[in-house]
């Protein structure tokens, strides 16, 4: 009698071309995305081997982490970015990678071109040299970011080397409250685990919140995964999934999406099978979260009172020299506290149905005088759907621009920085230190919460903005 | 590229009390933008090593005299964050060998382990010995031994042992790295490339 396997081992299993007693896996890979700023040092690497890339046709390279977000027409004014940008595109061209570079059709941030374009599908191994790779597992694939040794081992051999990792559950059960988004349910999530609390984990998510979610707000949830520390997460592929990849450039067509679908749909876990570690939660109780500290754990309902550092796991004194960066002080009510800037983007929450959400706050009401606002499209795709759905002009018209596509202020590799000690409310990943530029102070939250403090100038519940609108 | 071989280091210790340090901090996303793998260990802790006029920040223990080594103890969730290697890079550059915690983020020890820099986990009681002991007297030295897989804490010859699987451990003994074992079996790797659906 075989074990039930879930739905990681499943595509796991099928990857592996070789199992070394206690070691690693050789794990193949059948999409390999790369971008300018992981992957100089990779190709470095090859040349000194004197070796090429073993599937240019699997691997695929975009401009995103330096990439200016104004003028794009225009040359990359700092010299470093350019030279890296410059690399990117003279490494794709040498080896016969597929290359979308700044100003082509296709550029974008690297997990929101992936799938837009048909590249990510179910049951396939994802990696790219970016943490948040995780984002892929969305659609049902196992997807992982890795770093710039394992870019190159990917570029020369199409395989990589790790232990498979444990297997964890979790379920969101019930249906989520009005307000409150996939950003929301993963930043609850990563609440109650911790930023370590999945690590060495492959999280698969059930429930009936992420059945009924679409496939932007799964693929905001899966590109949390790492911000627990889980080597990734995934979602069973399901009609959904199927109607979001159909007709896409990438995706099989004709009597190769029929055999596609054949083993698609052999992909979910198998009822009895085990997981290492099983987590439950009722969706219902989720509010719209903030955070308040120096990582992605440290997040509750907005409208609850940041915890006295004798309430909290792990060491105190971490905590409190967290608070003290974040100039907030135990027991402080986030509501009302004023905000300097407001970025709307990135990987996680730079996708059309993000846009969405941000206009049906601002539509009608205006910008706060007092707060600097980046609205940026993940890709140039987005970018075209914001203005043929006529987001663009309810942005213009509330006082907001729209810029062009990239990480931005994500990680403030680019010119997009918040300046020193100034609070910026950020639909991105990541609140550590320094994040969105040296002593930049970031509060994560969804679009609406992001879209409430842009109209508000402060922390501000977005439902009491909706609700006065449906009343 | 091939690596340093490591079997035993013993060296003072550089200790950096704090949990969930990331990837962010051990080196800002700024100074990515090279396109070799040089001089990372310059803008290690970047921001916590220096004030925004580039002056060294006397409080932050890369400035402390007293305190040197080739290995770097730090807290609990140790390189958590980021996938970029250039942390791991920096670590490696500054002139560690060895890191030292109680609980380390997935990527980050893989990325050591591909560049030959050794991640040893500890229990969290030890590392608080050994972060206790180093406290008190900086000149205290550390023991890491791989192929016993043992550290021990010389001023008081408290040991424990750590994990590593064996092939890794062979890797790291030898200067082998991966990319050395899987264009050995590149033919296996081909002829499973054709069984792929897509
Ligand atoms: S948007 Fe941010 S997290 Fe996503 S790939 Fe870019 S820098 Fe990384």
């Amino acid at each position: 009698m075989s074990a039930k396997k879930t739905l990681f081992d499943k595509v796991w299993d099928s990857h592996v071309v070789h199992q070394i007693e206690n070691g690693p896996d050789v794990l193949f890979i059948d999409r390999h995305m790369v971008h300018e700023v992981t992957s100089p040092v990779a190709f470095l690497g090859l040349k000194n081997r004197g070796i090429g890339v073993l599937h240019p046709e699997k691997t695929f390279a975009t401009a995103d982490h330096n990439t200016p977000t104004t003028n794009q027409h225009l040359p990359v004014a700092d010299p470093l970015s350019a030279n890296q940008l410059k690399m990117l595109e003279e490494n794709a061209n040498e080896h016969g990678i597929s290359y979308w570079g700044l100003g082509h059709e296709k550029n974008g941030i690297v997990h929101v071109v992936g799938p837009e374009y048909g590249i990510t599908v179910p049951g396939a191994t994802i990696v790219c040299g970016d943490s948040h790779t995780s984002t892929h597992g969305a659609f049902g694939a196992i997807a992982f970011g890795i770093g710039t040794s394992e870019v190159e081992m990917v570029l020369a051999t199409e395989c990589i080397m790790q232990p498979k990792a444990k297997r964890m559950r979790i379920n969101v059960t019930g249906e989520l409250q009005f307000g409150v988004t996939s950003k929301d349910v993963a930043l609850f999530i990563i609440s109650q685990l911790t930023t370590s609390g999945a690590t060495g984990y492959f999280v698969e998510y059930a429930g009936d919140v992420f059945k009924s979610m679409t496939m932007e707000g799964r693929m905001t949830v899966c590109n949390l995964s790492i911000e627990m520390g889980a080597r990734g997460g995934m979602i069973a592929p399901d009609e959904t999934t199927f109607h979001y990849i159909k007709d896409r450039e990438f995706t099989p067509k004709g009597a190769a999406w029929d055999k596609a679908m054949e083993y698609w749909q052999t992909l979910y876990t198998e009822p009895g099978a085990i997981f290492d570690k099983e987590l439950t939660f009722d969706g219902s109780l989720i509010e719209p979260m903030i955070t308040y500290g120096t990582n992605p754990g440290m997040g509750m309902g907005i409208s609850k009172d940041i915890p006295t550092s004798d309430m909290v796991q792990g060491g105190a004194s971490t905590y409190k020299k967290s608070l003290q960066y974040m100039k907030f002080g135990e027991g402080d009510s986030m509501i009302g506290k004023p905000i300097d800037f407001v970025f709307l983007g990135s990987c996680t929450n730079g996708r059309i149905e993000d846009f969405r959400a941000f206009a049906s706050i601002v539509k009608g009401r205006k910008k706060a005088d007092n707060v600097t606002v980046w609205l940026v499209p993940g890709s140039h795709k987005v970018e075209k759907a914001i203005k043929e759905e006529g987001i663009l002009a309810i942005i213009n018209e509330a006082g907001f621009e729209l810029r062009e596509p990239g990480c931005s202020a994500c990680l403030a590799m680019n010119d997009d920085k918040v300046p020193p000690g100034k609070l910026a409310v950020s639909t991105s990943n990541r609140n550590f230190e320094g994040r969105q530029g040296p002593g930049s102070r970031t509060l994560l939250a969804s679009p609406l919460v992001a879209a409430a403090a842009a109209v508000t100038g402060k922390v501000t519940d977005p439902r009491e903005l909706m609700q006065k609108e449906m009343a | 590229m091939a690596y340093d071989k490591f079997s035993t280091l013993t060296s003072t210790a550089v200790p950096l009390p704090i949990e969930n340090v990331d990837t962010d901090q051990i080196i800002p996303a700024r100074f990515l933008k090279a396109t070799e793998r040089m001089g990372f260990g310059d803008n290690l802790f970047r921001d916590w090593r220096y004030n925004q006029d580039n002056t060294p920040k006397a409080d932050f223990i890369l400035n402390d005299s007293k305190y040197n080594g080739k290995i770097l103890v730090g807290g609990h969730n140790f390189g958590s964050g980021s996938s970029r290697e250039h942390a791991a890079w920096a670590v490696y550059d500054y002139g560690f060998r060895v890191v030292v915690s109680s609980f380390f983020a997935d990527i980050f020890r893989g990325n050591c382990l591909n560049i030959g820099v050794l991640p040893v986990q500890v229990s969290a009681d030890f590392l608080q010995k050994i972060f206790d002991v180093l406290e008190k007297d900086p000149k205290i030295e550390l023991k890491v031994n791989l192929p016993e897989q043992k550290i021990t804490l010389l001023a008081t010859g408290e040991s424990e042992s750590f994990d590593i699987n064996d092939y890794k451990k062979n890797n790291m003994t030898n200067g082998f790295d991966d990319i050395d074992y899987l264009l050995n079996i590149k033919k296996d790797i081909q002829e499973f490339a054709k069984t792929r659906p897509f």
